[in-house]
């Protein structure tokens, strides 16, 4: 039992692991934002072309969106920042994880925008138009409000996915959360600070996983 | 006196949806103030006529005037502009759900009409007054029967000064009891002169309220005349058909 707590929950290791995991964990965060807020704007774009009338551009956002749902991110990830340098593409690895995780992330947010859009009835942008609002008004004002607290579960959920999903960014050496922590563990020859970083993602996912419960539950009650 | 000015006319109006012709060639007029009512049985084009006046529906071809401005021709880009002049009333009221009372009759204003927003408020609470629910301003459309949300949408559509109102179906939504608030609203509002077009099967209404009926089917205006004359001497074997099927609808109805 004293081994085991030794080896999984040693407070000293995880003493000394804490500001380096600290960091990874600013690296994480950062890299969420970026990704986030690009995935949400690129895929309310996406969704909004997707349900364009002008058909080269819907199919395209369709072909997009398909292609890079389809795509495991890990394999994306692998061939932005190890395919693209034989056609003279290098980036950062930071540069590397947001460009990949975007592509995909962004596909998913647009599934998402697109069944929220339309879940809302037609005759709300009747009924807008018709009171002499512009398209993007009517978008803006009357339809994104509802299309968005229709799929607020999901949207939560993908961000949810997004922030597990940044653990992937380890395999290129950007020194997120896993990444110091698996450092943390190489150097002390422990696994506490696996430990200790897989409580900080329990820590800030958590939460947010219980507000989805239970925005979920109240749904279905009502 | 002068000559009452046509607030609305239709000519030569058609529209098809792919293969089928909805509206094969319709003429109409309405004057400054009247209230016209169309009548005819489902599937005779009613509603896609209506949809046509402020373009919703695209004509196939023909020509609809507002306010003596051709408004078949006129560029994508200032449509928004002619429907601030078109008032519209839809069967399923439409309110914003998502927006108190209030802020469903003062967006419009707002964003389409650039009435600031005082004024927007000002204007809103005035009509809806006018429509007896200004003690529900702040209350969410859901909290709302169906007859109050409406006379709401009413409320909306008049807050942007329309010169002529159009009306589809706007009480076949409701429940039998709630159908009177909103007829009431409409008759106040033609006292008050307002020019309407309305798409309805209140038959007693059209009766009672109506200048003109107008008897639309398969695509065509049938017939038209004052309610005693369509109601009391229909001319066509097609009016006089609908007028026997309607009435025994209402004596069933009477029944239940």
């Amino acid at each position: 039992m004293d081994t085991f707590i030794q080896t999984f929950f040693n407070l000293d290791i995880m003493s000394q692991a804490f500001p380096l995991l600290l960091k990874g964990a600013v690296m994480t965060l950062k890299l969420c934002a970026v990704v986030i807020v690009c995935g949400l704007a690129g895929g309310l774009m996406l969704a909004l072309a997707a349900l364009s009338p002008n058909r080269a551009l819907r199919w395209s956002a369709i072909a997009y969106i398909d292609l890079f749902r389809a795509l495991p991110p890990l394999v994306l990830l692998v061939f932005v920042y190890s395919g693209l340098p034989f056609a003279g593409v290098r980036l950062s690895p930071f540069m590397a994880v947001v460009i990949a995780f975007f592509l995909n992330n962004s596909s998913y947010f647009a599934e998402v925008f697109r069944a929220g859009i339309n879940a809302v009835p037609k005759g709300q942008t009747e009924a807008a138009r018709a009171t002499g609002l512009s398209q993007a008004q009517a978008l803006t004002y009357v339809v994104l409000p509802q299309a968005v607290r229709n799929v607020l579960p999901d949207l939560l959920s993908n961000t949810v996915e997004v922030v597990k999903l940044t653990s992937l960014a380890s395999v290129v050496s950007l020194s997120e959360l896993l990444y110091s922590a698996n450092m943390a563990r190489s150097v002390t020859y422990n696994a506490s600070p696996l430990v200790l970083a897989a409580g900080m993602y329990l820590l800030v996912l958590w939460p947010l996983v219980r507000v989805i419960a239970r925005y979920q539950r109240g749904l279905a009650v009502n | 006196m002068t000559q009452p000015r046509t607030m609305l006319e239709i000519s030569g109006l058609e529209k098809s949806f792919g293969d089928i012709e909805v509206l094969k060639s319709i003429d109409l007029k309405v004057q400054e103030g009247e209230l016209v009512f169309v009548i005819g049985p489902s599937g005779s084009g009613k509603s896609t006529m209506l949809r046509c006046c402020n373009r919703l529906e695209e004509p196939t071809s023909g020509a609809i005037f507002i306010e003596g401005e051709r408004i078949t021709d006129i560029p994508r880009r200032d449509l928004d502009r002619m429907r601030l002049k078109v008032g519209m009333v839809f069967q399923g009221f439409h309110l914003y759900p998502h927006m108190s009372v209030l802020k469903n009759v003062m967006l419009a204003q707002i964003k389409a009409l650039k009435r600031a927003k005082p004024e927007a408020e000002a204007r809103a609470l005035e009509m809806l007054d006018q429509v007896g629910l200004k003690h529900k301003a702040d209350a969410m459309p859901a909290e709302l029967s169906g007859g109050q949300q409406q006379r709401v949408a009413i409320a909306r559509a008049l807050a942007l000064d329309p010169g002529v109102m159009l009306f589809d179906e706007p009480t076949s939504a409701l429940d039998p009891e709630l159908v009177g608030s909103v007829l009431k609203v409409m008759k106040d509002l033609r006292d008050k002169g307002m020019t309407m077009l309305v798409v309805s099967h209140e038959m007693q209404f059209a009766r009672e309220a109506a200048d003109r009926v107008i008897f639309m089917d398969g695509g065509y205006v049938v017939e038209q005349g004052t309610p005693e004359e369509i109601f009391g001497n229909p001319k066509s074997d097609r009016l006089k058909t609908f007028l026997s099927r309607v009435s025994h609808e209402d004596a069933g109805a009477e029944a239940d």
